[in-house]
């Protein structure tokens, strides 16, 4: 549904993203993933035909972004990071304004509009002027109106922000539920969010794509052990020197000592669980075993990881414009 | 072309902001102040002249009430279009509003006419609420109706005019006074370069004469309705107009 092909980007001299390229599927939920000023907003702004790209290609439903932005737009629902509404329009006119420009029929858009209100959470509002709505209002009303043409791909820039827990998991099931029948690309630099919401994960940073593919994939790419806590009381040397004669047990690490209780991580090749043989072997040692678990890796280690290594590797390089 | 909808959604940011209320309230408050003294100064004139039959010759409703007003009003609209056109496109970029207008399926040309037309129906009303000071004139008076159609058409194109520069100006800035003040210089600019034309003489005056405003605007008031100035007029306007389509489409061509 989306195609991007070495896409690049220039500010004048600096560079906001360079050679990107990538693809998501139709029904398909992919995150834009990347520090802030890594280049998702410039990314999103090109496929949503606002500015053209330096050098490469888009396509989006099969048009491409430059010579058939029209086509394009009618397709697409964008809603940008500023979240940027007329504050001196009240909520429902508005909403109706953006459905007879993206083309809705006249008599179809007062029930699209309604139905968008709803699912939205905004339809207690309809009758407020925008500008005097709260920023979690406003947030949803810039996604309901990214929403009203009912479009099949969606572009939403941080969707989440600036929302109160309890709106961020409804908006969240929302978008969650837009997944087969549209296809979403969102960017955020919450990192729960995207193993929430997504199904695959582009991982930018600096402008570069560093790392892309469903979620779990890279996750077992960047950690390909399985990692079990463990706290035992017992004499440190040979706790770690029996552990890690457990077969499949790769490495065992100190955390930390307190009251005699020493806390180790073992790692271990990911099809292995030692749980069970480290808790024989502590009773066999009579140690006291006082916590022993599994630890899940999560998106946002992957992510520190890669961002961590590329900065590690970086010789030089300047700080990217947002 | 989908102006309809630009435009609907021009008019109604007019009428919920204060701007429109505002700058209407103004233009008719001055407007009919200028109307009242010209016809004051008119009714003790009219009164004078019973006792001298000499002056009563000269004495003419139209060319007395009407001309002057006309020529007031073209210079209250040199003060108050800038203020109506501001924020047309100044205020999207500013707000970065303009970034959702500008992907949706709508050309650049269709918002710039449906914003134009917007503007352009406003100061349309707020002229049209003045043919009340005609109708009192007639009341009293013979009104030649003929020139009082003709300035009000030559007020019509000139503001067609102002409101065309006013939307190219907001079109190259997101800060709305800048774009107020450069419309407001730019007209006046036009509407004094008419002063120079008696100096300079030969065909360097009349180049400037026929660029001044205010020159094309006279015949109009007088009952002419020439060509010459209708042309005058419309070009200025398609010339803006096509200027501020050039400035919003640059964005797509800056690489």
């Amino acid at each position: 549904m989306i195609e991007v092909q070495g896409l690049t980007k220039q500010y004048g001299p600096v560079t906001a993203i360079r050679d990107v390229s990538f693809s998501v599927a139709p029904g398909e939920i992919v995150g834009f993933l990347g520090p802030n000023g890594a280049g998702k907003s410039t990314a999103m702004r090109i496929l949503s035909c606002f500015m053209p790209a330096t050098s490469g290609t888009a396509r989006v439903a099969g048009y491409d972004v430059f010579t058939q932005s029209m086509q394009v737009r009618r397709r697409i629902g964008y809603l940008p990071e500023s979240v940027p509404l007329y504050t001196d329009m009240r909520v429902a006119p508005y909403l109706d304004f953006v459905a007879e420009v993206k083309g809705v029929a006249r008599g179809e858009r007062r029930r699209r509009v309604a139905d968008v209100m709803d699912r939205c959470m905004i339809a207690d509002v309809q009758n407020r002027l925008i500008g005097q709505l709260s920023k979690g209002y406003r947030q949803r009303v810039g996604l309901a109106q990214a929403l009203v043409s009912d479009p099949e791909v969606l572009i939403l820039d941080e969707p989440t922000i600036g929302l109160d827990p309890r709106q961020i998991t409804e908006i969240r099931s929302l978008i969650r539920a837009l997944a087969g029948r549209h296809t979403v690309i969102l960017s955020t630099h919450i990192l729960p969010e995207v193993s929430m919401v997504c199904g695959g994960v582009v991982i930018i940073n600096k402008g570069a794509i560093v790392a892309q593919g469903p979620i779990d994939t890279l996750v077992e790419q960047f950690f390909p052990t399985a990692r079990v806590e463990v706290e035992i009381v017992g004499p440190p040397p040979a706790v770690r020197e029996m552990i890690r004669a457990i077969p499949g047990v790769v490495s065992v690490h100190d955390e930390a000592t307190t009251n005699g209780a020493g806390r180790y991580v073992v790692e271990s090749a990911r099809e292995r669980d030692v749980r069970a043989e480290i808790s024989r072997l502590a009773a066999q040692q009579q140690w006291s075993l006082l916590e022993l678990k599994r630890v899940g890796t999560t998106l946002e280690e992957v992510f520190i990881r890669i961002v961590a290594g590329e900065e590690a590797s970086a010789v030089a390089g300047g700080e990217v414009a947002p | 072309m989908k102006v309809w909808p630009i435009f609907k959604k021009e008019m109604r940011l007019y009428f919920t902001s204060p701007v429109a209320y505002v700058v209407v309230m103004i233009f008719l408050l001055i407007a009919g102040y200028f109307f009242y003294s010209i016809f004051a100064f008119f009714t003790l004139a009219s009164m004078q002249s019973a006792m001298n039959p000499a002056m009563a010759r000269d004495l003419n409703v139209t060319d007395s009430v009407m001309r002057p007003l006309f020529s007031n009003v073209s210079v209250i609209l040199l003060l108050l279009l800038p203020l109506l056109t501001m924020r047309l496109f100044a205020e999207e970029r500013r707000s970065g509003t303009i970034e959702l207008l500008l992907t949706f399926p709508v050309r650049d040309g269709a918002v710039l006419i449906g914003k134009y037309l917007a503007a352009f129906a406003l100061y349309a009303v707020m002229l049209g609420l003045t043919v009340l000071y005609p109708g009192i004139v007639a009341y009293f008076a013979r009104l030649e109706t003929g020139p009082v159609f003709t300035g009000y058409l030559g007020l019509l194109l000139m503001g067609a005019a102002f409101i065309a520069v006013g939307i190219f100006t907001s079109s190259l800035t997101e800060n709305q006074i800048v774009a107020a003040i450069t419309t407001f210089g730019t007209l006046l600019i036009f509407w004094i370069l008419g002063w120079s034309a008696d100096y300079a003489g030969g065909a360097v005056g009349r180049v400037l004469q026929h660029l001044s405003i205010l020159e094309h605007n006279e015949s109009f008031a007088k009952g002419v309705l020439d060509t010459k100035d209708i042309i005058y007029y419309l070009n200025f306007t398609i010339l803006a107009l096509f200027l501020a389509l050039r400035s919003l489409e640059a964005r797509r061509w800056k690489g």
